[in-house]
């Protein structure tokens, strides 16, 4: 049709869309959201049309949830006017949901249709799904103890980063002593300290939060500190020449200006901080996702393992978004941040 | 006029100007071990109320003498007097703009006029004064804008706002005009004076242009080269609002610029 319009168009010197406008703009439209319908329809045929090459239970209802997200996709593109925000979103994703519907048929078709991938290793999307609805509450357990023990240790970690921070970049005395001591401890990796803290702490989980904070408080701290030793001595002079006094030049002055780099640290130390969860949850804590994926391991359950990365990837990315969110508010008044 | 009901709101116990008294002050830095000499024996006493223009070729330390009279800093010898009490530390009394605005950038514009009575603790029952203060600078409508937002003449507005909001008794200027384009340059100018006229504050204005003291200005002091000493104290007995062309500040300009070392030619 279009190619049609387009000769038509050069021939009569015309703009060549004059003939069928509503359908190029239809086809610019909702093409990408019939193409991604298309995709899903795919892997919904890829789950029914052959036979399991394994026994997997939640073959069938994937395949069913396959043809309703396609009906979704191609309602919502084409709908897309009447559906306000969250049609112009899906729009906007449509290209996303191609590609994931692709991905998923081939991956449906190459583990579980014709184990073109070695069968145990490379778990077919329905033995995943079956671990959400059969092992759920292991693995809600699990999500629970990671988040307590994340949660604690980055909120120690990270209050007492920022006080001893600051402390070091507005005060010579601790200055003092305090560099030396970051200098010697701190870019040591906490996981080192993991065998010395599981046996002086009282339990694992503390000896765990202390690891997780140690993480979060490094970079948190030198980042806090050189954030106010970088405040320029213009903006003391002027809140001092206002009348301001030595707290109000703390509080008002030299932390506002210097959140900009505690924000540095703190994403830092969030990112370090994960590391350290899994590897504590491993070895020690016997609880948590880390320790889920490692007793996954130990049973050869490798669908349990993709599941509960895929959990912890949504955990680590919500954390970090978060953190965004909580900026954005926070320093609503710089210029040109970076979008997460 | 609606600057005029501001201005009796900010200006709140008719505060006049206080006197000034800078007594054989000399100052110096220390770089690298070596003793830069930047003020020799500086004497001025300025009168309550007065408006005195600062002249000196660059770097000849008229800056630092402002952060001594501000009490930013303290001078090797010598004494600075406000109203007979000696200054030895900053004080809302002796308020500074500096060339740079400085607002502070995570601070909206009220917010940054609201400083100094934030941080003398008052800001509670004074919030109408800071309204006051940007309605005098006519920024009213930027009251919720951030810094980065502003230009730069609006920028400067802000920060005298910010310091006028204090009432200070000694206002110091350090090339608060400096960067702004000619023509916001002259508008500020005006307002500067009608400011003073109506408050009646001391002011102690740092410029490198003798035009700008001689329209501002009813005391114009010269200083030397670095170590800067007064070279020239020149009254400037004028009515307001005076012209540019007016043959007696001509004559008065080529005397000053005879005295900064450049021809008579301009
Ligand atoms: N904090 C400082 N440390 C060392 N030298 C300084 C300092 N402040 C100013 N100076 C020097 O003192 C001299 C006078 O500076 P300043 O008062 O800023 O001059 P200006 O008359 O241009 O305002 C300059 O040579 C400058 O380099
Ligand atoms: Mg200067």
């Amino acid at each position: 049709m279009s190619t049609y319009s387009l000769s038509d168009g050069l021939a009569s010197g015309a703009p060549r869309t004059s003939r069928a406008p509503w359908l190029a703009t239809w086809i610019r439209e909702s093409g990408v959201g019939v193409l991604a319908s298309i995709a899903w329809i795919a892997f919904g045929f890829s789950c029914l049309w052959w036979q399991d090459l394994g026994d997997w239970s939640r073959t069938h209802s994937l395949g069913i949830a396959a043809f309703i997200i396609a009906a979704i996709a191609l309602l919502g593109t084409v709908g897309a006017d009447y559906l306000g925000s969250a049609g112009r979103g899906l729009r906007q994703r449509a290209p996303w949901l191609v590609a994931l519907g692709a991905f998923l048929t081939l991956w449906e078709v190459a583990t579980a249709k014709f184990a073109w991938l070695p069968l145990p290793f490379f778990p077919p999307p329905q033995s995943i799904i079956e671990v959400y609805t059969d092992d759920l509450p292991k693995l809600l357990d699990s999500v629970f103890a990671s988040v307590k023990l994340q949660l604690g240790g980055c909120l120690i970690g990270a209050t007492v980063g920022f006080v001893s921070g600051v402390s070091i970049g507005w005060s010579r005395a601790v200055g003092y002593w305090a560099h030396p001591v970051l200098r010697f401890i701190g870019p040591l990796p906490a996981t080192a300290w993991l065998p010395i803290a599981f046996f002086t702490f009282p339990s694992s989980w503390s000896a765990s939060t202390f690891l997780i904070a140690l993480a979060t408080g490094f970079p948190v701290t030198v980042l806090t500190w050189s954030g106010v030793a970088s405040v320029s001595n213009a903006y003391y002079d002027v809140a001092r020449t206002l009348g301001a006094k030595p707290s109000f030049l703390v509080l008002k002055v030299a932390i506002p200006a210097a959140l900009p780099h505690v924000f540095v640290g703190l994403f830092m130390g969030l990112g370090a901080s994960f590391a350290v969860l899994v590897v504590a949850e491993m070895i020690g804590v016997k609880a948590g996702l880390g320790w889920y994926l490692q007793w996954a391991q130990g049973w050869a359950a490798y669908a349990n393992m993709y599941a509960a990365l895929i959990v912890m990837s949504l955990l680590c990315s919500g954390a970090i978004t978060l953190l965004f969110a909580i900026r954005d508010r926070l320093l609503v008044w710089q210029k040109g941040t970076v979008k997460w | 006029m609606v600057a005029a009901a501001a201005l009796a709101e900010v200006a709140a116990p008719a505060a006049a100007g206080a006197a000034l008294d800078i007594e054989q002050v000399s100052h110096a830095f220390d770089i690298d071990g070596a003793e830069l000499p930047v003020l020799d024996d500086v004497s001025i006493s300025v009168e309550p109320g007065e408006f005195v223009a600062l002249l000196g070729p660059s770097g000849c330390g008229k800056s630092t003498l402002l952060r001594l009279v501000a009490g930013l800093d303290k001078p090797k010898s010598g004494t600075l007097r406000e109203d007979e009490s000696r200054i030895r530390a900053p004080h809302p009394s002796r308020v500074v703009v500096f060339q740079d605005p400085t607002l502070f950038p995570w601070r909206s514009v009220w917010d940054n006029v609201a400083l100094g009575l934030e941080a003398q603790g008052i800001l509670k029952s004074q919030r109408h004064r800071v309204d006051a203060a940007l309605d005098l600078v006519g920024l009213s409508d930027f009251r919720t804008a951030y810094p980065h937002q502003l230009s730069g003449g609006m920028a400067q507005r802000v920060a005298l706002a910010r310091a006028l909001v204090n009432d200070p008794k000694i206002l110091i200027l350090d090339e608060p005009l400096g960067k702004l384009d000619s023509l916001t340059r002259i508008t500020m100018q005006a307002e500067l004076v009608s400011l003073w006229q109506r408050k009646g504050f001391t002011t102690l204005l740092v410029t490198h242009d003798a035009e700008e003291a001689l329209v501002l200005a009813n005391r114009v002091i010269v200083f030397s080269d670095r170590p800067a000493r007064v070279k020239a104290d020149i009254r400037v007995d004028r009515p307001y609002p005076r012209h540019r062309g007016d043959p007696y500040l001509a004559d008065l300009r080529r005397q000053i610029l005879g005295l900064l070392g450049l021809d008579a030619t301009w």
